[in-house]
């Protein structure tokens, strides 16, 4: 891979650092007039997730991480693994646990994810902001009731438990923000 | 832009009241600067040249061969260049303001900076710490004793210094630029003077409380810095020695040397009257009046549009 100085870092570039492919999130550029420069850079572990700021000498450089974001199909799961498929390509990628990690509660067969690939292998999963999934097991729905605003847990397909409103029955499809695990609405009829 | 013309009208109209005559001087010189930590643009190709010319990356050294040869009170609105250097705060192109006062020690010049700074921005508290009662009140440490070891320490408390290594100024420039100056004069306007004798560039450098300290000075408005004077260096042997260790310094750190300003050091042997100067960024403080976050919005064309 090529190796990026700190003058080239922009926003969204992944780069390898502590041996881990990070994305570069900002690069701000330090430097007191009559001392030395600093890039001070703020980066995501695209392994942890974990965020943090890093300073660097101005001018170091760090080798290119091969991460790149393609759009797949969530095919199943075997439980141990999950696979995608690309539209176009057909070809199809298994994504361990590690990689998977609690979007699988937003998983539907057929929808399409963002998928990182690091090294041709996935390394993370993004869901789409919206998923439509079926309730298996709430209380009774209360008929009628759309004006007091109390809430009771569901259990979806995926094994996701979202907060709905009352009036919500079991076997219903709802439309969930995969972001924030919240409840939308109810689905679209398709 | 219109603001940028009132700055520039209220600038010139402080000068001119105080009787400081407005000069200029050449951008493309003979000399680079040899500070180790500035990058000039070289000019290498022209009918004109015999050798490479530098742009300017202050007016520094042709101001003080007008000081040298007159003796008189002297400022100039130009623009700088500095290689390598763009960000939030920094256009390699810039506008720097720049002043020198003849019988005034760096104390006499913050308080005319001073001046200046709430003439443009409005009534502002002012605060002064030493450089090293800085560091001794918010990091509890002393700058000028401690160690390469103890620096390190500190800095990892307050953020990720990754594998960074180098000298004892290295650690002081992170600390100063990431831990202190982000606080330094929210509200106010604050001066930090007396520098490590490493960091002194091009000031006089002083006995004071049985330690040597350059007797430099800057000042910082909302946690940006926005100017950096000195009590001059009027000795032109010291002088030539201070561009020769900076060459030295360029050498260790892989950086090609640059040619001493030997017509510097001739208006310096020929004597500069004792003075302290002072170079301002005009753009920064045109963000602190504006409120701009970053430095293109106070430029009509920033670099990448230029």
């Amino acid at each position: 891979m090529a190796y990026y100085t700190t003058n080239d870092f922009r926003s969204g570039m992944k780069v390898m650092l502590d041996g881990d492919p990070c994305s570069i999130l900002d690069n701000e550029f330090v430097k007191p007039g009559k001392g030395q420069a600093f890039n001070r850079v703020k980066l995501r572990n695209l392994k942890t997730g974990r965020q943090w700021e890093r300073t660097f000498k101005s001018g170091e450089s760090l080798e290119g991480a091969d991460v790149m974001d393609r759009a797949m199909e969530y095919l199943y799961t075997d439980g141990e693994f999950w696979y995608f498929m690309e539209s176009d390509t057909f070809e199809q990628y298994q994504a361990d646990a590690a990689a998977v990690g609690d979007s699988y509660l937003w998983l539907k067969e057929q929808d399409k994810c963002d998928v990182t690939l690091y090294n041709g292998v996935p390394l993370s999963i993004t869901p789409p902001n919206f998923v439509e999934l079926q309730i298996i097991e709430t209380d009774p729905g209360l008929k009628g009731d759309t004006a007091t605003g109390g809430t009771k847990p569901a259990k979806l397909t995926t094994g996701a438990v979202v907060k709905v409103p009352l009036f919500i029955s079991n076997g219903e499809v709802i439309r969930v923000d995969t972001r924030t695990g919240e409840y939308q609405s109810r689905a679209s009829k398709s | 832009m219109r603001k940028r013309a009132a700055l520039l009208s209220a600038l010139r109209q402080f000068f001119s009241d105080r009787a400081i005559l407005e000069v200029e001087t050449p951008l493309l010189c003979r000399s680079g600067i040899t500070d180790p930590a500035i990058e000039p643009f070289v000019v290498q190709n022209g009918d004109s040249l015999q050798q490479p010319r530098f742009l300017q990356t202050s007016p520094e050294y042709a101001m003080k061969r007008l000081l040298a040869a007159w003796g008189e009170p002297i400022f100039q609105i130009s623009k700088a260049f500095r290689n390598g250097e763009a960000g939030s705060r920094h256009n390699p192109e810039f506008s720097l303001l720049e002043w020198y006062r003849p019988g005034f020690d760096h104390h006499q010049l913050m308080a005319e900076v001073a001046d200046l700074v709430r003439i443009c921005l409005g009534e502002r508290a002012l605060q002064k710490y030493s450089y090293r009662q800085l560091f001794q009140d918010r990091l509890q440490v002393d700058p000028f004793a401690a160690t390469i070891a103890e620096l390190q320490t500190i800095a990892r408390r307050h953020l990720d210094p990754g594998t960074l290594s180098g000298d004892r100024d290295l650690w002081l420039d992170l600390l100063m630029s990431h831990v202190l100056q982000p606080q330094l004069g929210q509200g106010t306007m604050c001066f930090v003077y007396d520098y490590p004798v490493s960091q002194a560039a091009l000031a006089r450098v002083v006995q004071a409380d049985e330690l040597s300290v350059g007797q430099r000075f800057e000042l910082f408005v909302d946690g940006m810095e926005l100017a950096n004077g000195y009590c001059e260096l009027t000795d032109a042997a010291e002088q030539r020695q201070r561009f020769e260790r900076d060459n030295a310094l360029r050498r260790e750190r892989g950086q090609c040397e640059r040619p001493v300003d030997e017509l510097l050091l001739a208006a310096l042997a020929h004597g500069l009257p004792d003075c302290s100067g002072v170079a301002l960024g005009v753009d920064r403080l045109l963000m602190l009046a504006t409120g701009a976050s970053h430095i293109r919005d106070v430029l009509a064309f920033d670099w990448e549009r230029s």
